[in-house]
């Protein structure tokens, strides 16, 4: 928990900054669920704000809209105090929330109009605006189509185009790729970007370590509180404790159970030890060290290496060992 | 078959112990019929008190006197006006000054000795509740004075100089009515009805949302892929609706007759059972409903209709046989009408199965036909 | 009994309304899935995965062809199929007001489990599960992890040969997602289970012995992740550039390169040749004064493989599009 790192823009004029989030906490009874959180966004920036389900992710959102009120702290987005200014506040922000906010009985189009009405729009802007929308988000030629006929990725930018109908200044997305495959996931990422570019910031939680990647700055988040903020790049490097060995074998599952029990005995000090699709990242205070000894320990098992090799660690690789599993 | 009763055991209980958790809809359940039963018992009335009537007394002698004072000590009557003739009455009435209008014939006195007396009494016809209200209680008072009462139900025009429609047949329930409640009190000729009405409800509204809820969650596509079989599920739903539909008929029979003192007149066994078929012929009804509505807004739209009907065409306040033939046939299509007459006739008249087989019957066939056909609709198979 | 083919699908088809050949949900779909296999069926959204899974038990009727579980046909033999297997749907929302308890007692009866087995399976069950000291919460407010566990526990509990999974793990966080795997790995191990998984991870693909890339109805490649990863032309580099979008145009006209694909912040370049192209590419970004962290030769995982294979399917059909169009125009 690097308290120095909490707000790198403490020279900058805070009033300036879209998003200031300063002790924000709330609290249901006697459950914390927000911990006296504190982060700053710049203009244009993406910021990636990561944790396990429970986290406190969707509260510290709700609270920046204005949905709810914070137990103790303060928030400002554009300047606004999300609660004695939500109103005027949201009419320059947007929002995607888990949950779609689509209605399925209606057509893209149709979507695109409500949201533009319920945001304000006149009718010669709703005009202009439907159709830019709709191009941006690529759906031309699907824009009469019935919303519960699109499939997930199309939903995904069909939501995004009805959160940004008003020009916000800042957007808050809720896992919007959720579940959505590769492609379709990268196509909408070009769409924040695209938005960025314009000036726009943008808040995003997710669950893919490659999309965190490409945030300018990310937080942790766990159990509350706030564990860790920087970007990806300063992130691998100070909150990686231990250096991570990638190996692809022969049978990632049996692998996984006998370096699993390795680290329970203690003769080797592995600190973490994930599957990564096919493959295994081991975690250990130095990699040649032990390296031979794990290749030798699987070929005893009669499970084949393929490959062993020392690799710069992925986010994934910090979230997992800095964050603590959120418990039911 | 050992594993069947296993599934069934196992949905009935699931369907139980969901439905004692949803404290929301049990309280709707058993708090909508009190609500309504205490509305209908204290707060509305549907009779009316105080009509103000016009007077033509063509004979004036102490025996028409009496006779005029009868009417007014009934409570019914509040002579507003004495008139010369029937059309300064129907003048009267078209402007809306009077309700009801009585004339007594010049040689009323010579009629009674001979046991030929006639009055002609005047009903306001646009006020429905005037008019069964007026008939029955000058029915009554002339019959203490062996009087052959005619009514005419006038129709008003709005212009002066109204037409005249004979009434026609008069509800024979209305005669009923005064035969058989003889205070009159509304409550005795509304609970009956009521129950059933609040029964059927409850009853379609709980199997629709049952069924519709599920799909519209997805639990359904789940079930449906274990061994389950589609009627499996649905008895396993019914039956937990049933012994609550049961508990309330119990509870509202309870309130009415020994919290308003509404007599039950005949037999608590017979009524019972009848009850059990009206009930599985709503739950058949609410099931095909579930057939139809894709979401639970729908479900609330399509039973709001019903109610209305059930309200308007079922005999449970108008009567039926005023109504023109369209309107009897949707009523005919509704288990309400059936057992209004069935839970009328046991509850006030204490008639017996004889009287009324023919509507046990159509319930009977009701409740098959409306289940097999939406047993059909549930299939195996999500299409 | 190995070798024994527990699922299989031969010219499986599902029309919606419409007779048109071309509006095919699901397109003469044939696939053959041994016991102890896992299958991943995976592929863009609207693909076809979950109406196939549909299919396979008979919870939709096929328009042509035929499929069977166990030996059994989907639609003529559905009862004797759902009582050996389990399924996961992708909307599964267990009964909320239920506890986790009754849960599992509730599926055990539905599925015929007799009382002496369910006071043993239960409990091993939840141990596995890690629910054993949440028996009496209501379902509802478990997290979203433990509900997943436990809609996995509630489809075993009738110890099925075969287990259906319509995207088991949607909306799990990462570390849920491999306990949830961890979970049904170790139930698998112990008993030769069958597992027909539709997933839009990769990494859970990864692990898979066969893999079933569907797009739109069709599918296109279903093989063993080697032999697909294999269908991808090139070798695989991948670099982290200083400057990502000058990086990325510069790569896609350079000679040799085949595929360019974007991984968060890094690229991966497909090119005909690695130990040619390399320090090609190489000079090619120092002329542009873009600098990178390395460049290195890596395996294709089965993300880059989807997109690769999509993209590729996408254009072949856009091709047949324009060419159908083209004719009918003369």
């Amino acid at each position: 928990m690097n308290q120095e790192n909490l707000d790198n823009h403490q020279d900058m004029d805070l009033a300036q900054l879209p998003i200031v989030v300063e002790g924000l906490t709330k609290s249901f009874g006697d459950f914390i669920a927000v911990d006296h959180v504190s982060f700053s966004v710049k203009a244009g920036d993406v910021f990636g704000w990561l944790g396990p389900n429970g986290a406190g992710k969707t509260t510290t959102i709700r609270m920046l809209l204005g949905l709810i009120k914070p137990t103790s702290g303060s928030a400002s987005v554009l300047g606004f105090d999300p609660v004695t200014q939500t109103k005027t506040m949201q009419a320059h922000v947007g929002y995607m929330s888990q949950q779609f906010t689509l209605y399925n009985e209606l057509t893209a189009r149709e979507n695109i109009q409500f949201y533009g009405k319920v945001y304000g729009l006149d009718r010669e802007e709703l005009g202009k605006r439907q159709d830019e929308i709709i191009r941006m988000a690529g759906l031309v030629g699907r824009e009469n189509v019935l919303t519960s006929r699109l499939s997930g990725g199309w939903k995904q930018r069909l939501a995004l185009g009805c959160a940004i109908v008003h020009r916000p200044q800042v957007v808050f997305l809720d896992e919007p790729t959720a579940g959505v495959d590769p492609i379709s996931r990268r196509d909408f990422w070009g769409l924040i970007y695209a938005m960025t570019k314009k000036g726009v910031t943008v808040l995003v939680t997710t669950h893919y370590m490659d999309e965190a990647e490409l945030c300018q700055r990310v937080g942790f988040i766990s159990q509350g509180r706030l564990v860790a903020i920087d970007s990806p790049s300063r992130l691998k490097q100070t909150q990686m404790h231990g250096q991570v060995l990638e190996i692809n074998c022969s049978d990632p599952e049996g692998g996984m159970r006998v370096l699993k029990t390795i680290q329970h005995q203690g003769q080797i000090p592995i600190l973490e030890v994930a599957l990564y699709g096919a493959q295994i990242h081991v975690v250990l205070p130095d990699v040649q060290e032990y390296k031979e000894a794990i290749r030798n320990i699987l070929l005893q098992k009669n499970i084949q290496v393929n490959s062993i090799e020392w690799i710069a660690p992925t986010l994934e690789d910090v979230f997992i060992s800095s964050v603590t599993t959120f418990s039911p | 078959m050992q594993k069947r009763r296993q599934r069934l055991i196992a949905l009935i209980l699931k369907e139980t112990m969901q439905l004692l958790r949803d404290r929301r809809t049990l309280m709707m359940v058993f708090g909508l019929p009190l609500i309504e039963l205490f509305l209908f018992g204290y707060a509305v009335s549907l009779t009316v008190y105080h009509i103000p009537t016009a007077i033509v007394d063509q004979n004036k002698s102490p025996e028409s006197r009496n006779f005029i004072q009868a009417l007014v000590n009934s409570q019914y009557f509040d002579i507003t006006e004495t008139l010369q003739s029937e059309d300064q009455i129907v003048n009267e009435m078209d402007a809306g000054r009077v309700k009801a209008g009585i004339v007594i014939p010049p040689d009323f006195p010579t009629q009674l000795v001979t046991g030929n007396a006639n009055v002609l009494i005047l009903l306001d016809g646009s006020d429905s509740f005037s008019v069964q209200s007026g008939y029955s209680a000058a029915s009554i008072v002339a019959q203490n004075y062996s009087i052959q009462l005619t009514a005419e139900k006038i129709t008003r025009t709005g212009a002066a100089g109204g037409s005249l429609q004979q009434a026609g047949t008069m509800p024979i329930t209305s005669s009923i009515q005064v035969l058989y409640n003889p205070d009159l009190r509304d409550l005795w000729f509304i609970l009956p009805a009521i129950i059933g009405m609040i029964l059927q409800s409850m009853a379609v509204v709980l199997a629709a949302i049952t069924v519709v809820k599920e799909r519209e969650i997805g639990t359904l596509e789940q079930i449906l892929a274990t061994p389950t079989r589609p009627l499996e599920l649905i008895v396993g739903k019914m039956i937990p609706l049933l012994v609550l539909s049961l508990i309330l008929i119990g509870v509202t029979l309870g309130l009415g007759v020994f919290w308003f003192g509404v007599p039950f007149k005949g037999s608590l066994w017979l009524y019972l059972w009848l009850s059990l078929l009206f009930i599985a012929s709503s739950l058949g009804l609410g099931l095909l409903v579930s057939t139809i509505a894709r979401n639970q807004r729908q479900v609330a739209q399509i039973t709001q209709m019903l109610m209305i009907f059930s309200m308007l065409l079922t005999g449970l306040i108008y009567p039926r046989s005023a109504m023109p033939a369209a309107s009897q046939f949707i009523g005919d299509l509704i288990p309400l009408t059936y057992f209004i007459r069935i839970s009328r006739g046991i509850v006030t008249k204490g008639v017996g199965l004889a009287f009324f087989w023919g509507d046990a019957l159509v319930l009977l066939i009701y409740g098959l036909v409306v289940m097999i056909t939406a047993s059909f609709s549930f299939r195996n198979r999500l299409d | 009994m190995i070798d024994e083919i527990t699922l299989s699908a031969e010219g499986l088809s599902k029309r919606f309304g419409t007779s048109n050949g071309s509006n095919n949900a699901v397109d003469h779909l044939s696939l053959q899935v041994r016991r102890g296999e896992t299958y991943g069926l995976i592929g863009p959204d609207g693909a076809g995965k979950t109406t196939t899974v549909r299919l396979l038990l008979g919870l939709l009727s096929r328009s042509e062809g035929k499929s069977s579980i166990l030996g059994f046909d989907s639609m003529n033999d559905t009862y004797e199929i759902r009582e050996r297997v389990g399924y996961i749907a992708q909307q599964f929302v267990l009964p909320a007001d239920l506890t986790v308890m009754e849960n599992m007692s509730f599926f055990a009866n539905i599925q015929g489990v007799t009382r002496e087995e369910q006071k043993n399976r239960i409990p091993e069950l939840l141990a596995f599960a890690g629910l054993t000291d949440f028996t009496g919460r209501l379902a509802g407010q478990l997290s979203g992890g433990m509900k997943k566990k436990l809609a996995l526990a509630c489809s075993l509990i009738h110890t099925p040969q075969v287990v259906l999974l319509d995207e088991p793990t949607l909306g799990v966080d990462p570390v849920s997602r491999r306990e949830f795997w961890n979970l049904l790995g170790n139930l698998r191990a112990e008993r030769g289970l069958t597992i027909f998984v539709c997933t839009p991870y990769m990494d859970e693909a990864e692990r898979c012995t066969q893999i079933g890339l569907i797009y739109e109805g069709k599918l296109i490649a279903s093989d063993t992740p080697t032999q697909i990863k294999r269908l991808v032309n090139g070798e695989l580099l991948e670099l982290t550039p200083s400057r990502f979008v000058p990086a990325q145009e510069l790569m896609t006209g350079l000679e040799g390169v085949l595929e360019v694909q974007t991984y968060g912040e890094k690229l991966h370049v497909f090119v005909d040749e690695a130990v040619r192209r390399t320090p090609q590419i190489e000079a090619a970004l120092n002329t542009q004064g873009i600098t990178h962290q390395g460049i290195r030769r890596i395996e294709i995982r089965m993300e880059e493989a989807f997109i690769s294979l999509i993209r590729r399917q996408a254009h072949a059909n856009e091709k047949a599009n324009t060419e159908t169009e083209l004719k009918g125009q003369k």
